[in-house]
């Protein structure tokens, strides 16, 4: 902002500006670099596309470029083709997150509270973490009696880890104090949970949350191609199988704006979970 | 109504080490009765305050209070630590009513809670975060938690070390004040010879290897008391006396800092008498 010139102008009205001159400076601050980014990445679709155009090979794609990608969403959102999808996979992911999260937390605290417990279990758990969950899914199809549950079963067996690990990591970080003060305020085992515990990990279980939901998120697609015909993972498959490029390129888009979302519904968990005076 | 506390020949082996921590203490505290223990840095203080808080059971030897054998927490006797360990994600007045909430008190809790906030200096500040408070006021908080549940007893293992020296001296006469108004005994564990003649009625000197008491002193000046009277100086002089006699001989052995030393070096502290270890109490 030019200070000379606002200077110039009477007093009062400048008071009467400067909380909207304030707001207009930080929103310009706040999305400049974003807007950056965005424009960035839309530049190199757009790059993208044209060099598959103009390529004899692989011609046959030049849907995936940025016009006919955006013509094909503002396609599926009109005509609300994209919302039966969306709604099969966050029930997949959904209820795959929660079994995750009511096996991840537990075993998260218990592994962070008895050091004998996280001994036992390193080395089968992190052989297990590094298994891709994808391994599992012909012992998930034979396990489980649909497919739904079979891909459920994958999401959280692949998002349970984070959780459990966050978790473990926030219980050891509890100051001893506390659980002694407690203690000594004759807080029982449900009080100092409820009071103390939870509260002080919280943060750290949101924030295993948000590797999880970005986990969950990856795997699914992937699952969803194999069996299942609703979601968006087998929607990308169909539109490659009649060729619709298009459509599969907006469907992408779509999977990365919801991502995007889930992410972002996270990192405001996490930031309402932090008790730190700055969170 | 303050807590009569007799503590029955204690002795104290922590697993792992042959020495005894503490051995054969005998202590009776009277109902209302603030006593200090003052002693070398690792001679068991804090081991012998957590016994009677009932966070520790003695390998022998017992606690009773109000003739009944100390096992478990109570809210009946509470204590309070150097730092004062607040919940960060709690308001003051949480913090303050959490003593409470873990007993289901919860009628009149508000009442109580803003009763006893004002009595520490802290109304204004209820409903902020304890994050925003300063040290002093931290452990004002802390003060006032342990006073929730109106503890018969209080116990405290040198809860304004950490202080600076006005916050300090406001504390200490604060604590005297509300312990002897309310009647709730107290014992206290302090580094600080002021502290202990300002505070006590009686001083307990406690020697290490093992942990015994040595002496005792009554501090018998009427409250509140005046720290440049006379007859304070002179108590002041005379528990001085305790370490001042022996401490000429700890400088000979180079340790006139009087900053208590860690117990690394074993065997001059075998050939230390335990009066000489005594003078390596930090006496200021
Ligand atoms: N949990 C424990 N396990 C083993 N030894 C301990 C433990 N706590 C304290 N000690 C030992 O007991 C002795 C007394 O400790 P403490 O009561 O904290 O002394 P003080 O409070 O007088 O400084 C020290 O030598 C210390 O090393
Ligand atoms: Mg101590």
């Amino acid at each position: 902002m030019n200070r000379e010139a606002t200077l110039s102008v009477d007093t009062a009205t400048v008071e009467r500006l400067m909380p909207v001159l304030r707001f207009a400076d930080q929103a310009r601050r706040a999305l400049q670099y974003p807007a950056l980014g965005i424009a960035g990445l839309f530049a190199l679709w757009y790059w993208g596309g044209w060099a598959i155009g103009n390529n004899e090979d692989t011609m046959a794609f030049a849907s995936f470029a940025p016009g006919p990608t955006l013509a094909a969403f503002w396609d599926i959102v009109s005509s609300g083709a994209v919302w039966s999808p969306i709604e099969s996979s966050l029930y997949r992911v959904g209820w795959g997150l929660a079994y995750a999260i009511a096996i991840g937390v537990p075993l998260g605290v218990m592994i962070g509270y008895f050091l004998t417990l996280k001994q036992v279990t390193h080395v089968p758990f992190q052989f297990l973490r590094m298994i891709s969950p994808l391994a599992w899914m012909p012992v998930a199809v034979l396990a489980f009696a649909t497919w739904d549950a079979a891909i459920i079963f994958l999401i959280a067996i692949a998002a349970v880890w984070p959780i459990t690990y966050a978790t473990a990591h926030g219980v050891q970080r509890i100051d001893p104090m506390w659980l002694k003060v407690g203690n000594n305020l004759g807080a029982n085992p449900y009080h100092t949970l409820r009071y103390i515990v939870m509260p002080a990990i919280a943060q750290d279980v949101f924030a295993g949350i948000r590797l999880a939901v970005g986990v969950a998120w990856i795997v699914l697609v992937p699952a969803e191609y194999l069996g299942v015909t609703s979601g968006l993972g087998y929607a990308i498959n169909d539109a490659r199988d009649t060729l619709e490029y298009d459509k599969l390129a907006a469907f992408v888009l779509v999977i990365g704006i919801i991502g995007y979302m889930l992410d972002a519904i996270c990192v405001r968990l996490i930031k309402r979970s932090s008790y730190h005076a700055e969170g | 109504m303050g807590a009569a506390i007799s503590i029955d020949y204690i002795t104290h082996h922590y697993p792992g080490q042959e020495a005894p921590t503490l051995k054969d203490i005998q202590v009776t505290v009277a109902p209302g009765e603030t006593v200090a223990l003052i002693g070398q840095s690792g001679c068991g203080k804090s081991t012998l305050l957590h016994m009677l808080a009932g966070l520790l059971l003695p390998s022998e030897g017992c606690v009773r209070i109000n003739g009944h054998q100390v096992i478990k927490p109570s809210p009946r006797w509470n204590m309070m630590f150097q730092k004062p360990s607040l919940y960060p994600w709690m308001t003051v007045r949480k913090n303050a009513s959490l003593g409470l909430i873990f007993q289901g008190r919860k009628t009149d809790m508000r009442e109580r809670i803003d009763q006893l906030l004002e009595t520490v200096g802290l109304s204004e500040k209820a409903e902020v975060n304890v994050q925003s408070l300063s040290g002093g006021q931290q452990q004002r908080v802390a003060l006032a938690r342990s006073l929730a549940t109106d503890p018969e007893l209080l116990l405290l293992d040198e809860p304004f070390s950490a202080l600076d020296a006005f916050t300090r001296v406001a504390l200490q006469d604060e604590v005297t004040r509300l312990a002897r108004e309310r009647g709730i005994s107290v014992v206290f564990v302090t580094h600080d010879i002021e502290e202990a003649v300002a505070m006590a009625d009686r001083v307990l000197v406690m020697g290490s290897n093992p942990g015994t008491i040595t002496a005792e002193l009554p501090i018998d000046i009427a409250h509140p008391r005046d720290r440049n009277s006379q007859a304070f100086v002179d108590r002041k002089a005379e528990l001085m006396g305790y370490f001042g006699a022996t401490r000429t001989l700890a400088a000979d052995k180079g340790s006139a800092e009087a900053e208590a030393p860690t117990p690394d070096t074993e065997s001059e502290q075998d050939e230390s008498s335990s009066s000489e270890s005594r003078a390596r109490v930090r006496a200021a």
